[in-house]
Parts: C-alpha cells; structure tokens; sequence
C-alpha cells in the first residue's frame, strides 16, 4: 500500500492515537521515511498532544479552592441538618434527661457547647488566637475553610473562644477534640 | 521513526475513592470535599475549555460539584468519577452558554463544515518538544490563546481528550457525539494547533527570548 501525503495528514492523529490498521501504519511509515513535510506535521501534532497534556497548562484563578469548599459547605450544611434532625430530636430527650447533670458541669468551668453535637475541646493550648464567627459555634485557625459568616469573625485566645460555649472546628482543630 | 504515542493515562484515581463514595453515599457528606479535591482544577479547565471566561467557568465549576454532590446516589461506578464529574461539567457549561451567549458569534472556523479535510498550511520544522518552556507564563498565554482561538466544537473535544485524558469513548460520551466524530474535530483541532503553533516554537521561541521574529505569526 501507498499513501500520499493527503491521506496521511486525514490519518495522522488516528496514527498517533494507535487507531490505524498495521497495513496503513506500515504505509504511513515508508511514507514518513521520504518525506520531510509529513514528519514536520507529525512533530508537531504530537508536541501539541505533549504540551497541552502537560498539568502546568491548568491553571485556576487564585483562591478558587477555597470558594469553591465554602460553597459546598453552605450548601451542605441544610442538608446536614435535615440528616440529623431526627438525632437533634433524640439528643434533646437526653439533653433534658441529663440537665442536672450538665448543670452541674457548668458549675465546674465547662460551658454548655453552642452545638449538641460538637465534641469539647481537650488540651488546646489556651492562649492558642484561633478565629470565630458570631454566629458560629465552632473555633478555628486562620483561613481554615469552614469558617462560616466571614463577615462577623473575632480573633480571640482558644481559652476565651470555649468559655463562650464554642468547639473545635472538626476539620483544622481535629488533634484537640476530645473523642 | 516516529513511535506510536502512547495513550496518556489519566493520573491515577484516589486509591480509596471506591470508599469515599460510598461513605459520601452513606450520609458522612462532609468527605465529598476530600473526594472532589484531586479534580477541583480539571473541572475548571472543562468548564473554562466551554465558557472561555474565568468567572463563568468558576461558577460553572461549583455549580457541578454541587450538582454532583446531590446525584452521588446516581453514579453507579459504570465509568471512572472523574469522567463522571466532567460529563456534568460539560452539561452544566453549556447550558450556561445556551442560556448567557445565545446570540455570541462564533469563530469562522465553526462555520467551515468540513471536517477532516483540513490541510497543514505551515511545515516548520519542529522537532524539540521544549516541555520546559512551560515555565514561561508567555509561552502558557500563547498556548491558552492558540486553544481559545479553536471552533467551539474542536476546541470541546480537543480539551476533553488532549488536556483532560479522556479517551475517545469517554469524550464521546461526555460530549454526546460519536466516536469518529471525535476523531475528525480532534484530527482538525491539532491540525490547526500545530499549524498556530509551530512557528513560534521552529522558529524565534527556541531562542530565550520570546521576541518575534520578521514574518513569523505572531497570531
């Protein structure tokens, strides 16, 4: 079989793909030996193929990573309630059952949690600045992702942050929580 | 003589993302963020591939993820997550397109329908492959402005193929073509890469500045 440089240019990419029967490969081969122009084009097309390829030609806006979690999180969080609402429910009862015993904690320097499901903080440096939100009920370090209302947030010592009720944020404070 | 190119593998898939799936699925919804993490920047380059504007192809981007976080119950693991998340990339992208840019003029080159039969117009020599001149911000700006320049239909495939390592099928699907379809707009879309591109890099780009010369393209 003998190929002119037309039809090799209509097969290249399927050659470079492995997608040509071996006769037309074979064909394509002689025909690149004597021609300059075709391997010109072949060079080129798989530089092309390799350059774009390559992971440094993605490139996203600064802080798109970032934005892109919070809104998951906002996102999520409705849901996450609804999933647990059943268990907020259950954790009442035994929130009222167990009142006296909660107030007796109280009593002894450990605020009630902002959140029923938040687990306390256990050796966290007191002076620790960590961040948080009015409206929140967690603590977190600086630029962690979770930080809800990012209009409203105070910087203040991990001391002060649990005894205004607040909990270690799951994800950037997870070595201090208590379970 | 020139070896066959070997099929760019995707990089490798989360080893335990079979059990993130699954957990995600299960109610712990707050793993889906370590799930999408390794795809985050190719869900942004398949929407910015479409959309061709940072902030569109963003908002895309979340839109997707959200997206793929309320069907997770719908992936059935028939193809990789990956091809998954970009397949709802490229659907929530071009509906944004269809519905923002309905009347936007497209390339000449989307209007020429005859695919296939492209012919190389520029046979410089180009023979380096200088993978390094991605260190350049330039060299990637021309790259990116080569890529922009394509008809939307070869510019779609050649990104979902070339930069994201779909396979042909994959695209296919992703894009709701066929299979040869794909290889005719991807045969074009390099053709004409090749032809922007060659020049700069045969000619005054082998050099350390990025200073064109007389007569070479400066597209």
């Amino acid at each position: 079989m003998v190929v002119n440089c037309e039809q090799v240019w209509r097969e290249i990419s399927n050659y470079l793909e492995g997608e040509v029967d071996p006769g037309l490969r074979a064909a394509m081969d002689e025909h690149f030996q004597g021609c300059k122009r075709c391997v010109a084009v072949l060079d080129g097309m798989r530089n092309v193929i390799q350059l774009y390829g390559d992971e440094r030609m993605v490139e996203v806006p600064l802080g798109f990573s970032h934005r892109l979690h919070r809104r998951l999180e906002e996102n999520m969080a409705p849901a996450r309630r609804t999933f647990l609402g059943w268990m907020v429910a259950t954790a009442a009862a035994v929130l009222v059952a167990g009142s006296f015993e909660l107030a007796r904690s109280s009593v002894f320097g450990h605020p009630e949690l902002r959140s029923e499901h938040a687990q306390p903080a256990a050796g966290v440096p007191p002076d620790l600045m960590v961040i948080v939100a009015a409206d929140g009920k967690t603590f977190h370090v600086a630029g962690c992702p979770f930080i809800h209302d990012k209009t409203r947030l105070r910087t203040i010592a991990a001391q002060e942050a649990m005894r205004e009720g607040y909990a270690p944020c799951v994800r950037c404070m997870k070595k201090y929580l208590s379970a | 003589m020139p070896e066959e190119l070997t099929s760019l593998e995707n990089p490798a898939e989360q080893p335990n993302e079979g059990m993130l799936i699954r957990r995600v699925r299960e109610g712990e919804r707050d793993l889906f963020c370590e799930l999408i993490r390794p795809y985050e920047r190719r869900v942004f380059a398949a929407a910015f591939a479409i959309l061709r504007n940072e902030a569109d192809a963003e908002d895309v981007a979340q839109e997707a993820m959200l997206k793929a976080f309320k069907h997770i119950g719908q992936f059935r693991g028939e193809s990789r997550f990956s091809t998954w998340l970009i397949q709802i990339t490229v659907n929530e992208a071009r509906m944004r397109r269809r519905k923002e840019h309905a009347e936007i003029m497209e390339p000449i080159a989307d209007r020429e329908d005859q695919e296939g039969n492209y012919t190389p117009r520029d046979f410089a020599d180009w023979r380096e492959i200088p993978l390094e001149t991605l260190e350049r911000k330039e060299v990637r700006q021309k790259l990116a402005e080569a890529l922009a320049s394509l008809g939307e239909k070869y510019r779609e495939v050649f990104v979902l193929r070339d930069t994201q390592h779909l396979s042909i099928e994959e695209t296919a699907k992703a894009l709701g073509i066929s299979t040869a379809s794909v290889k005719t707009r991807l045969l074009r879309a390099r053709l004409m890469l090749r032809d922007l591109l060659a020049p700069g890099f045969g000619g005054s780009w082998s050099s350390s500045s990025l200073s064109f010369a007389k007569g070479v393209k400066p597209w």
